[in-house]
């Protein structure tokens, strides 16, 4: 990854639309002067408008917590967050389990403001405030023979419903290629709208990869592995044909029971419309990870 | 001197003065407030999804209600006869409500409709369900009744399979392990198994051996 990815939103795209707009005429009035370079929009990011905290968290998939949209919002509350620990392993310089703040402490936070494409073909924009998961295995320091990323979220029977009632196989377990979690997109994120991470969001640090379907993104981590093999990741486990280990956005290969074509945004109300599903949920510039490969086999 | 009234015949009683046409206004009331409720935020962020599900759900208990109606009435001597026809046309009209907020809201065209009832298994199944009910839906009356006669029976045991397609729609479409479409196939077959003359099963059994 020779590049650092450039974020030039910032909590300010969170404001009101008629704030929003406004911005822009005076970005448009830039460009008009003749200060170009200021006024272009990058790629994927240009007009997102974020959806509100409401949307963002109350209707979210956290199984732990029960299967219906609103059982995160609901019991999530029991999530114990105290002294959480990460645990880094497999193949790295510096193992060990460390406290949050010692896995973090120090790496530039950032905010990035993200379409969230769920498998389900419903989507969201959230503001994460988030640290590149880069910047965290460079501390862990990856060795050489690492090919790929691993990652579990925490299980709690006693605070999580869906655990005692065996929804899944948990833990809940996902993983990334290195590349893709070297990836400046990729990020760990602990917060949104600025407000530390909520539990039914994946408190109080989760991954995020925007470009791939939401279930990869994995909430409430408490480990990291460094592997050589191709981690086991949960639903790929459960239904091979229908979750993909890489389960990249690609409105060209359906799930077996929908179609991945169009999508909804969350916050239209009862008569809102679908959109087009971009290829790599808009962010082409992860094109390149995958280059030669077929995606319609390793979907 | 007369026997005191058992329970069943004293709930019986009652029954017999509710009219057959208040679960109608029932269903529609029912209906109309879930509608208003996805159309003001009530049902979440989420609302299309939400009242096709709220609408698919309603269906389904309504259709376990129908069948239960046969089986309450040998174990307990309670009759909900005069309500099972209301049951039933209401349990089409749901699954109606449900398939257009799917059609209409949900997937927003006829092509992808079309597409997803043949390629997704689940529409495939909840489809054919919800065309098994039409015939029965226009044969609810008391015209037809006559007029089929014998055959009227015939037709409307077509509900028994359309019942057990309903719940494999809900099973199929359901993700990872989840309880609630295992209870309603479990109270289906349940209650279609309380139809079956086990004795002269066994009886024929015997008589075979």
């Amino acid at each position: 990854m020779a590049y650092r990815w450039t974020n030039n939103l910032t909590r300010a795209d969170a404001t009101p639309r008629g704030l929003f707009l406004n911005r822009r005429q005076i970005m448009a009035g830039a460009g008009a002067l003749g200060l170009g370079g200021l006024a272009r929009p990058v790629g994927a990011q240009e007009a997102l408008e974020p959806n509100s905290f409401e949307e963002i968290t109350t209707y979210n998939n956290y199984y732990e917590f029960g299967t219906g949209k609103a059982d995160p919002a609901k019991n999530a509350e029991a999530l114990d967050t105290t002294d959480w620990q990460v645990t880094v392993d497999g193949l790295v310089d510096n193992p060990g389990t460390y406290p949050l703040a010692e896995l973090i402490g120090g790496l530039a936070v950032e905010d990035r403001i993200y379409r969230l494409r769920c498998v389900e073909a419903w989507s969201m924009v959230v503001p994460w405030q988030g640290i590149e998961l880069k910047d965290i295995l460079d501390r862990a320091g990856v060795q050489s023979n690492a090919r790929y990323v691993a990652f579990e979220t925490a299980v709690q029977p006693e605070n999580m419903p869906g655990v005692r009632r065996g929804v899944l196989d948990f833990p809940y377990v996902e993983g990334l290629r290195l590349d893709e979690a070297m990836h400046p997109l990729t990020i760990m994120a602990t917060g949104l709208y600025d407000e530390p991470m909520p539990k039914q969001n994946g408190a109080p640090i989760r991954l995020v990869v925007p470009w791939k379907y939401g279930f990869k993104s994995i909430k409430s981590i408490v480990r990291i592995s460094l592997v050589e093999e191709e981690p086991v990741t949960t639903w790929n486990s459960l239904a091979p044909s229908e979750y993909g280990f890489y389960a990249n956005v690609n409105p060209t290969v359906d799930h077996p029971r929908w179609s991945q074509a169009t999508e909804r945004r969350i916050g239209g109300g009862l008569f809102s419309s679908r959109q087009d599903t971009l290829m790599y949920n808009g962010y082409d510039e992860v094109a390149s990870l995958y280059e030669g490969m077929d995606l319609k086999a390793q979907f | 001197m007369a026997r005191p009234l058992t329970t069943a015949q004293r709930i019986n009683g009652m029954l017999r003065r509710v009219p057959a046409w208040s679960l109608y206004v029932l269903g529609a009331i029912w209906a109309g407030f879930l509608f208003w409720q996805a159309l003001t935020g009530r049902l979440g962020v989420e609302p299309i999804n939400a009242l096709e599900r709220e609408y698919g759900d309603t269906a389904l208990k309504l259709l376990v209600a129908g069948l239960a109606v046969t089986p309450l009435m040998k174990y307990t001597r309670v009759s909900l006869l005069k309500f099972r026809r209301a049951i039933g046309l209401l349990c089409f009209f749901f699954v109606l409500a449900h398939f257009s907020v799917w059609a209409l809201l949900d997937v927003q065209s006829f092509g992808r409709v079309w597409a997803d009832i043949l390629k997704r298994p689940y529409v495939t199944v909840g489809m054919i369900a919800f065309l098994g009910l039409i015939p029965l839906a226009l044969t609810s009356n008391n015209w037809s009744v006559r007029r089929l006669g014998r055959n009227w029976r015939r037709l409307h045991q077509l509900v028994y399979g359309i019942a057990i397609l309903g719940a494999v729609h809900y099973i199929w479409l359901a993700k990872g392990f989840q309880i609630e479409p295992l209870v309603y196939l479990g109270l289906i077959l349940g209650l279609l198994a309380t139809r079956i003359r086990w004795k002269s099963l066994l009886q024929q059994r015997r008589a075979a051996a």
